[in-house]
């Protein structure tokens, strides 16, 4: 029987472009976090390529992946999904470069055994994606929901650690 | 059927995958004659040169690397050494290698994604590198792990790693210490054992018999494999500058693209990339990738684009050995980058970018600011070949079945890895045979 001696490694990675628009929501959501400077937590963002996602979250035992999504409801409604318990409805994630999504991602690091312990992906519905208009204000209180729903979490899980450590 | 099949066909493909950017591909076969081939760029225009237009020099590298996610490198390769052209500085010793050393960066990581995820699925008849990695596991892992090692040094060198940001006329913004160098080279050492497993892997795909007499331009370098510096040579014996470029090439525009097309005057289509940066510079390449690519069958002339991955495979192998010997022979240079005087200027220059050659060329005005740009990137050089050889294949292969032969369309036009943001400034496939 292993003894866990160790907390968990607690990441939170923001995925996204920041000159499109509502595709910026996750970055945002990342700087939220990292601003407020959470023990114990690394905060990271992915600009581009999904696949740099693999290499992100190789280094946490529990992943909070934030991303904007499109899937035509009210800018702004927060989706969450539980990898792998919750299987992930790849149509609401925006097209990346070479075509790769976060589902993409996450499929490549299931099959790679590489996926992280517990990992938490909350999509953020967005409106508007063109260039250079920035994050919509709907949308922006949505990140605001999500950063304080993270930390809450984070700490929850923090406090839980240090419980089963004694 | 089959005879059907052999005579009039209509192939479309309206939404090439596995390419980066938006492109469509028409085939039109009458009477079993390949009569039209159009590949359709559909990504908006995005017209950089005119952004450039107004813009102090010094803001060149770093919106010129907006072009592209995967290769803004090579734009801020080509971009400061034709501005260091117009104004007359020479950028040589220590920052030099530096230079060298990020553009090998960006062909590691460029290509490792390429060769694993893209066009590696091709030959095995995946759809995806995620259903390929289902069956060769250890394959896509090795490709991550390469195209890792590639972005962690770019990352380093950069600043950041999509668009980095320490690139600059005259130099770097900050250059490395030799310790902070050093922990890179036990990463390429590394990484240089899985490109040799790389070129062997590909080495074992099924190449279809297929070879092409396009003319090969990169550019050559006396003493080394061309990346950012060079005379344009060809394989029809073109040896020029870069500044007699526009002499020799031209663009037009065609109305089923939002690329321009780029010709070499008086002669027919021409392939710039992998394959011909290979093929006119076997012998600088470094022992071990000689050795490797000889050993995966690879003549010094190779003239079978799908045998492209494996040259893609062998540079990813010379850009880790050339990375090793760059690091090994490094000493900070005594500033980070030349100071330089605005004043007005013409200059041009070429670059190796991952999929080939990239020209820029600018007109500073006396203040600095950028009266004229010019940027021809690689796809929009390849499109006319890219289209020669559907055509070429297609012909050829009339006796496939419909499914099949869009299938082979599509990977005739990734042997490029075409990349239509960059030319857009691209693929789905008709074939129309009725």
């Amino acid at each position: 029987m292993s003894v866990k001696t160790q907390a968990a490694r607690k990441l939170v990675v923001g995925m996204g472009n920041e000159w499109r628009g509502d595709d910026g929501v996750g970055l945002l959501v990342a700087r939220r976090l990292r601003a407020r400077a959470l023990a114990g937590v690394t905060v990271c963002e992915v600009r581009d390529d999904p696949t740099r996602l693999l290499e992100a979250w190789a280094n946490g035992d529990l992943v909070y992946l934030i991303d904007a999504v499109s899937s035509g409801r009210e800018p702004g409604t927060v989706r969450r999904w539980d990898v792998p318990t919750d299987s992930l409805d790849e149509k609401v994630f925006r097209l990346s470069t070479h075509g790769a999504t976060v589902a993409d991602a996450v499929e490549l690091a299931r099959v790679l055994k590489g996926l992280p312990p517990r990992l938490v992906i909350f999509g953020i519905e967005g409106k508007c994606f063109r260039m250079g208009c920035g994050v919509s204000p709907k949308v922006q209180r949505g990140a605001e929901q999500i950063a304080d729903r993270i930390e809450r979490e984070l700490r929850e899980a923090a406090a839980a650690e240090t419980m089963s450590l004694r | 059927m089959a005879a059907k099949r052999a005579k009039d066909r209509t192939i479309q493909i309206d939404y090439l995958a596995r390419v980066e950017g938006e492109g469509a591909l028409h085939v039109k076969v009458r009477c079993g004659e390949v009569v039209d081939v159009k590949l359709r760029i559909f990504e908006p225009p995005r017209f950089f040169e005119s952004l450039l237009r107004g813009r102090d020099f010094r803001e060149a590298p770093d919106i010129t690397a907006r072009i592209c996610g995967i290769c803004p490198v090579a734009y801020q390769m080509s971009a400061v050494h034709a501005l260091e052209a117009a104004l007359g500085i020479k950028v040589d010793g220590s920052l030099r290698s530096l230079r060298r050393l990020i553009y090998c960066a960006e062909w590691i990581a460029s290509h490792a994604l390429h060769v694993t995820l893209l066009h590696a699925p091709d030959f095995f008849r995946y759809p995806d590198g995620i259903q390929m990695a289902r069956d060769h596991p250890e394959a896509v892992q090795r490709g991550l792990e390469i195209k890792k090692t590639g972005n962690e040094v770019l990352t380093f060198l950069g600043g950041r790693e999509i668009h980095p940001v320490n690139v600059c006329v005259g130099g770097f913004f900050r250059v490395p210490s030799r310790a902070e160098l050093q922990p890179f080279a036990e990463r390429l050492k590394r990484t240089r054992e899985a490109a040799l497993e790389l070129v062997r892997w590909t080495a074992k795909f099924p190449f279809p018999e297929f070879e092409l007499n396009h003319e090969f331009v990169a550019l050559r370098h006396p003493e080394e494999y061309p990346l950012n510096e060079g005379r344009i040579g060809s394989s029809g014996g073109l040896d020029i500058s870069a500044a007699d470029y526009e002499d020799y090439f031209f663009e037009k525009q065609v109305p089923y693209s939002n690329a321009l097309h780029s010709h070499l005057k008086t002669r027919d289509e021409y392939l710039v990339g992998p394959l011909a940066r290979y093929n006119l510079n076997f012998e600088r390449l470094s022992p071990l990738a000689q050795e490797a690519a000889r050993e995966a069958g690879l003549g010094a002339v190779c003239r079978n684009p799908f045998r492209s991955v494996i040259v893609r495979a062998v540079e990813i192998l010379y850009a880790c050995d050339e990375g090793l010997r760059l690091i090994q022979e490094y000493e900070p240079p005594p500033q980070a980058s030349l100071p330089i005087v605005p004043h007005a200027g013409m200059g041009a220059a070429c670059t190796e970018a991952p999929r080939g050659l990239l020209y820029h060329r600018y007109e500073p005005a006396p203040d600095g600011a950028i009266l004229r740009a010019t940027i021809v990137p690689p796809t929009s050089q390849n499109q006319k070949a890219i289209e020669a050889d559907v055509r070429a294949f297609v012909q050829k292969h009339l006796h496939l079945k419909q499914k099949d032969l869009e299938w082979s369309c599509e990977q005739v036009v990734r042997n490029y890895d075409p990349c239509i943001s960059c030319a857009t400034h691209f693929i789905t496939l008709d074939l129309d045979e009725t």
